[in-house]
């Protein structure tokens, strides 16, 4: 019977899973609206695996982004992983000889600068939204064009307009303005994808040296007018790995693989997790003013994880658990 | 009269020291919590940075149980620092609150304007009562700085996690209680020994971490997110470039009489900076060639939004990572509690350097006498 690793990767907007057989290429890929109901969408998604390649043999699982503490203890994951390191490791699958990774996803987004097949400097966005797919969803929303056109739109510009990317409240002040005036809505719309890579490179690329090859991943970068606005701000070509959008899911599942065949064994708890009833209990913690929203994490009536707190009073119950 | 001050990590054992040593009653603040992060985001102008905001909620919280005199460092500060009392002093008089304010400011060559505001609160005490208490103080700080940098040692290696943090959980409730330099550092020397003795993986391999950038952030475990805790759990042993005992050493007794010596820090940083750029930013650059020199594997440099003296700093950090070739992260502190990001970035740089530290290592044994 044929081997599979899985990996999960819980984004706060959406939440993919992959499976990669043992030679590391992808067999099926699948795309899930997170939605705010992380425990849910998991569930969901090892249904719509189990249904689609039926009953596999699953050797290893892994779990990354956001929420992958949340779903690695819901499917008993060998590694949970954060997104940094999953993210290089997916690109160096694809190309060994990659240099730079410009992630963009939904609610983040983060460069990578690897020299010599490792991690060797990184960022990750702050406090501001004018350089994430979001911005975009919004702008485009207002514009009223459907963002998977947006960026062949971009595209079809012939003038530039300037947009002001400091942040995203100024870049809509200042594209109404634009529009205002009599602009063409396709060179406002590539005058956002600007905005977009310079204020992405001035606030994650400053200071960084950025050498190709490059790779371009996330759900952003199925963007054509982004990946042209990069390509002519950094003067390189600009690689768009074909699993783009589910990066993060594949390294999670390649250092899954990694883990399971060193150790010999998986904690992967099957397919049929899908069926298991979970829930969260909310505790208020009075311990003190710090007043933790603890969560626990139950299956099937019995608490299996809990945290949330400060001080470990609650989390360090885990051992229990295990 | 009921004596309190601001919170700033473990600061608030020596100031307990020199303060009842000298017969003051002093009201130590409840430990920073989300409420008096809440208090001070309240009531403080939104653009300040944070421990400006932590400071008023400190002070917020300990007016509520009773306190009459608030004590707060200032000076003509080298970054916004110095203006900090007065802005607050003006903040709690707005809420209606009624207290006295003493604001020390280091003694800029004249000792005895220092000890004479000290008697405003301690009474008739002489200068020598004063002055001993101080050096007593300072002791207490210095062996209160040795018990914190054993825990960061024996947690990355420890084979019950979260035993050193249990502990010091204990140790510092039972700080809270105790009185004067004498029962403090009974306290400490006790908990010195009960964390030396906790059980540990022996030969374990760990990472070493340098924490560098501004005071406040590096010190207060609320800001900096326990830091030093994640880092410890993540198998990192961290070292602080700043601590209590070395700003009251440095800044506070040697800076007055003319006896510091930046020597080593102006060798360290001055391919990059010169001079002294305000706050801690100088040291911050300089700390980062010093934890290379010393063998560490990385760094991480901390500051709160908006800090003008460590954003001169980071700006020279890259220059300095590349040369030096010590990975450098920097990670901004504002008011946020939500730990999943700064987790992550954590993770990622301990992944990041445990490969680089295993390829380097690589390189050094295929290139013999090396």
């Amino acid at each position: 019977m044929k081997k599979y690793y899985l990996g999960i990767d819980v984004g706060s907007v959406s939440t993919n899973l992959v499976l990669l057989d043992d030679q590391g290429s992808l067999v099926y890929r699948d795309y899930l609206k997170t939605m705010g109901q992380p425990i849910k969408v998991v569930q969901e998604g090892l249904k719509i695996l189990k249904e689609r390649m039926g009953d596999v043999s699953i050797a290893g699982a892994g779990t990354t982004g956001s929420g992958r503490k949340l779903a690695g203890i819901m499917v008993g994951a060998d590694v949970v992983k954060n997104e940094i390191t999953t993210h290089a490791v997916a690109a160096l699958d694809t190309n060994p000889a990659v240099n730079t990774i410009l992630e963009i996803g939904g609610q983040d987004s983060k460069i990578i600068i690897l020299r010599d097949g490792i991690v060797s400097d990184f960022a990750m966005n702050t406090v501001c939204a004018a350089g994430t797919g979001s911005f975009l969803d919004r702008q485009a929303a207002r514009l009223q064009i459907p963002i998977e056109e947006f960026g062949d739109l971009a595209l079809k510009s012939t003038t530039e307009v300037r947009v002001a990317g400091r942040c995203a409240v100024f870049a809509e002040s200042d594209m109404i303005h634009k529009q205002q005036l009599g602009h063409r809505v396709e060179d406002i719309v590539y005058g956002l994808c600007q905005a977009l890579v310079r204020n992405y490179l001035n606030n994650l690329g400053k200071g960084k040296d950025i050498k190709p090859p490059v790779m371009f991943q996330g759900g952003v970068a199925a963007n054509r007018g982004i990946r042209e606005a990069f390509r002519r701000e950094l003067g390189m070509e600009i690689e768009v790995p074909t699993h783009y959008d589910v990066m993060g899911a594949i390294g999670a599942a390649l250092i899954a693989r990694e883990a399971v065949k060193s150790r010999g064994i998986t904690s992967f708890k099957g397919l049929d997790v899908s069926q298991c009833r979970f829930g969260v209990r909310p505790i208020d913690c009075g311990g003190c003013a710090n007043m933790c929203e603890i969560v626990e994490i139950i299956r099937d009536g019995v608490g299996i994880a809990c945290w949330g707190d400060r001080c470990g009073k609650w989390s360090s119950r885990v051992g229990k658990y295990a | 009269m009921l004596v309190t001050f601001p919170h700033m990590g473990n600061a608030y054992i020596a100031m307990k020291s020199v303060l009842e040593d000298l017969g003051v009653d002093v009201l130590v603040p409840p430990p920073c919590t989300k409420r008096t992060l809440e208090l001070g985001a309240k009531h403080s102008p939104e653009l300040a940075c944070l421990p400006l905001k932590l400071n008023i909620g400190n002070y917020i919280e300990s007016l509520e149980k009773g306190a009459e005199v608030i004590v707060m460092a200032g000076g003509c500060g080298p970054c916004r620092f110095g203006y900090y009392a007065e802005v607050q002093r003006e903040i709690l008089r707005d809420l209606g609150y009624s207290f006295k304010m003493v604001v020390l400011e280091r003694p800029q060559g004249n000792v005895r304007d220092f000890v004479k505001k000290l008697s405003m609160i301690t009474g008739g005490k002489s200068i020598m009562q004063v002055l001993a208490s101080i050096k007593r103080a300072t002791r207490v700080a210095v062996m209160m700085d040795e018990l914190e940098k054993l825990c960061w040692q024996v947690r990355p290696r420890e084979r019950v996690s979260g035993t050193v943090s249990r502990l010091m959980q204990e140790f510092h409730s039972k700080a809270y209680k105790a009185r004067g330099s004498r029962q403090l550092s009974a306290l400490i020397g006790e908990y010195k020994n009960k964390v030396s003795r906790v059980a540990v993986q022996e030969g374990k391999e760990v990472l070493r971490i340098g924490i560098v950038g501004e005071i406040y952030t590096v010190i207060e475990p609320y800001v900096n997110l326990s830091i030093a805790e994640k880092l410890g759990c993540l198998g990192a042993e961290v070292d602080k470039s700043i601590t209590v005992s070395y700003w009251v050493i440095n800044h506070l007794i040697k800076e007055a009489l003319h006896l510091y010596n930046k020597r080593d820090l102006n060798e360290a940083s001055y391919p990059y900076m010169r001079s002294f750029v305000g706050g801690h930013g100088q040291e911050s650059v300089a700390n980062t060639v010093l934890y290379k020199r010393k063998g560490y594997d990385g760094v991480i440099h901390l500051l709160p939004f908006t800090c003008m003296p460590e954003i001169v700093a980071r700006s020279a950090l890259p220059e300095v990572s590349r040369q030096y070739d010590i990975p450098v992260m920097t990670l901004v502190l504002d008011e946020l509690t939500g730990e999943a990001g700064y987790m992550t970035r954590l993770e990622g740089f301990i992944d990041l350097i445990r490969r680089k530290k295993e390829l380097d290592k690589a390189y050094e044994e295929v290139l013999p006498g090396n």
